[in-house]
């Protein structure tokens, strides 16, 4: 299980006002953290508050700090290109990760040949401009759209990573089982590929978030699901992916294993 | 039409271990594939011998076997210059004598005969207690001052011993073997408690006893096998080179201990008895064996020619 930790973005009080006062340290703290809390990549997101002209460079000082902080490598998160780029030059460590293309042909023309020039690992959203498919054979559809353009591009499918989109369960309740079975009709239509999702997204405005998207993703590793950004800060989240690792016969089972899943 | 071979991709490599002092350190592991799929990933040291010398004469062992020590037997320096000569890359000594049965021996004397049977030999050397957990553990800390310097593997440490043992690695800057009976669980945990006292986890070797051929040979090989593809796919606790103690199971076997008087049907026992050794050798260097201790020094011959066969690159 990739964990992809999600808090270093500006849409948190904290990244915020560094990324304004040009203060490093929330960013420094979090990059550490999230390592130590067991993340294999740092989700990094300007924000909506920094301007589209801005993104790049404040992308760009972002993943910067996060390489001195930590080992792990980025996954760049952003709707600007010009931001993703700069973040996919930046980064040092590992395999950058492109988070995300949709889709749709122009935005897979676009992001796919980056992540060739980048060696860069890619997320592809199961939707397009008509938005987010109901059902999981949509979901599917749009899924195989996107495989059959990253193999035209030499992406490696291990490298591909799949968002079935996952949607908040108080007011798209119906989307839950579609995101599961789309990710079992996904693994079996392209076995190579892999699969991610932003696991918040599950719990958005609802009361116990954290059980929420703890038991929601123990649920969708069942069904084949290969990582997720998450909040690797909540640990009885990582300590249930480590139990789930050993109950899929992914790790071999030791009576340190909560221990070891965090250690690399 | 051209055929495309699939290859496995792997992410992850098995740790080197290194064996002795320069400049007759010899290293063991660092595979990156399964054993001898050169395609798919490196290689880069071939499996290794040690032969097995005791420091007491081996009153179970058979005749046979005897023959091939003959006026060296009670003398383990003389012993192991023997199997230097015979062209073991390493001398496995096991301490027979300081079992509580036979001589217990005192820690004093088994660091002397360790320390003795080091200085006439060149070539790196393991050495093993009586196999009685706390007897062992009282003799590993005088063998590893007495063998400070010389890079040696010692062993075995268990769950019951291995704090002791470690430290008796640690200090000395020997590395250590971990022995679990059959149990791949309890191989990563004891690796990651000696780790946790601190030995880096590249001076590990991992011991899952080995059973002979017709004596429970699979589990050993499956063992053996996961435990490689964790190592190759990223779990760093399970990505350490394996040791086979195969000369003490091949030779306890009736098909290796039985005369031509007793199973005439059987053949003659020296040749039955050594091909008993060597195909339980051979079976394990497919499962991701490191390092073979055996006995007979035909035995060794044999397997060294299977090794040589098997490292041949391939052609695709």
């Amino acid at each position: 299980m990739i964990l992809i930790g999600e808090r270093i973005n500006g849409m948190f009080k904290d990244i915020r006002e560094g990324i304004l006062n040009k203060d490093p340290e929330p960013i420094r703290h979090w990059a550490k953290r999230q390592q130590e809390s067991g993340a294999h990549y740092l989700d990094v997101n300007t924000g909506p508050t920094v301007e589209a002209k801005d993104q790049p460079a404040v992308m760009e000082w972002l993943v910067n700090i996060c390489n001195e902080a930590s080992i792990l490598p980025c996954c760049v998160d952003s709707t600007n290109p010009d931001a993703i780029e700069a973040g996919c030059a930046a980064n040092k460590h590992g395999k950058v990760m492109i988070n995300s293309t949709h889709a749709d042909q122009w935005k897979m023309d676009l992001y796919l040949p980056m992540a060739a020039k980048y060696n860069a690992a890619i997320i592809g959203l199961a939707m397009n401009e008509s938005g987010v498919p109901k059902s999981a054979a949509d979901r599917a559809a749009l899924a195989m759209e996107i495989v059959v353009n990253a193999d035209a591009h030499g992406i490696p499918m291990e490298d591909l990573y799949i968002d079935p989109l996952m949607l908040p369960c108080n007011v798209a309740q119906e989307h839950g089982v579609e995101v599961l079975e789309a990710i079992r009709q996904i693994k079996a239509l392209a076995p190579g590929v892999r699969t991610t999702m932003g696991l918040s997204n599950a719990s958005q405005r609802c009361t116990n978030r954290h059980l929420i998207n703890r038991t929601f993703l123990i649920m969708s590793m069942a069904c084949g699901l290969d990582s997720a950004i998450a909040d690797v800060d909540d640990s009885e989240l990582v300590d249930a992916v480590a139990a789930a690792n050993l109950l899929l016969n992914k790790d071999i089972y030791c009576d340190s294993f909560l221990k070891t899943f965090r250690q690399r | 039409m051209a055929v495309t071979i699939a290859k496995e991709r792997w992410t992850s490599k098995v740790n080197e271990l290194v064996l002795g002092a320069e400049p007759n350190a010899i290293k063991v592991g660092g595979d990156g594939t399964l054993p001898f799929l050169f395609f798919e990933g490196d290689m880069p040291n071939r499996p290794v011998v040690a032969l097995e010398v005791c420091d007491m004469e081996p009153a179970e062992w058979p005749d046979i076997l005897k023959e091939a020590y003959a006026g060296v037997l009670g003398d383990p320096v003389a012993w192991a210059k023997k199997c230097v000569e015979y062209g073991a890359d390493l001398v496995c000594l096991r301490l027979n004598s300081a079992h509580p049965d036979n001589k217990n021996a005192s820690p004093e004397d088994c660091a002397k005969t360790a320390k003795a049977v080091a200085d006439a030999i060149s070539v790196p050397m393991i050495v093993v207690g009586c196999g009685v957990e706390e007897k062992d553990a009282e003799i590993m800390p005088a063998v590893g001052e007495a063998l400070a310097g010389k890079v040696a593997l010692l062993g075995c440490a268990t769950p019951n011993n291995y704090k002791t043992m470690t430290a008796a690695c640690m200090v000395n800057g020997h590395s250590i073997i971990a022995s679990s009976p059959l149990d791949i669980n309890l191989a990563k945990q004891l690796n990651i408690l000696i780790t946790e006292m601190g030995l880096a986890a590249n001076r590990i070797a991992i011991d899952p006893l080995v059973g002979a051929l017709g004596y429970g040979i699979e589990y050993a090989y499956s063992i053996m096998e996961r435990s490689r593809l964790g190592a190759l796919t990223g779990d760093k606790m399970l990505a350490m080179p394996v040791v086979c103690f195969v000369g003490q199971e091949a030779w306890k076997a009736k098909e290796a201990k039985a005369s031509r008087d007793e199973t005439p049907e059987w053949g003659d026992q020296a040749r039955r008895a050594i091909l008993w050794e060597v195909m339980t050798a051979t079976t394990f260097a497919q499962a991701s064996g490191a390092i073979f201790v055996l006995r007979h020094p035909d035995s060794m011959k044999q397997f060294n020619a299977h090794v040589a066969k098997m490292m041949e690159p391939v052609k695709y």
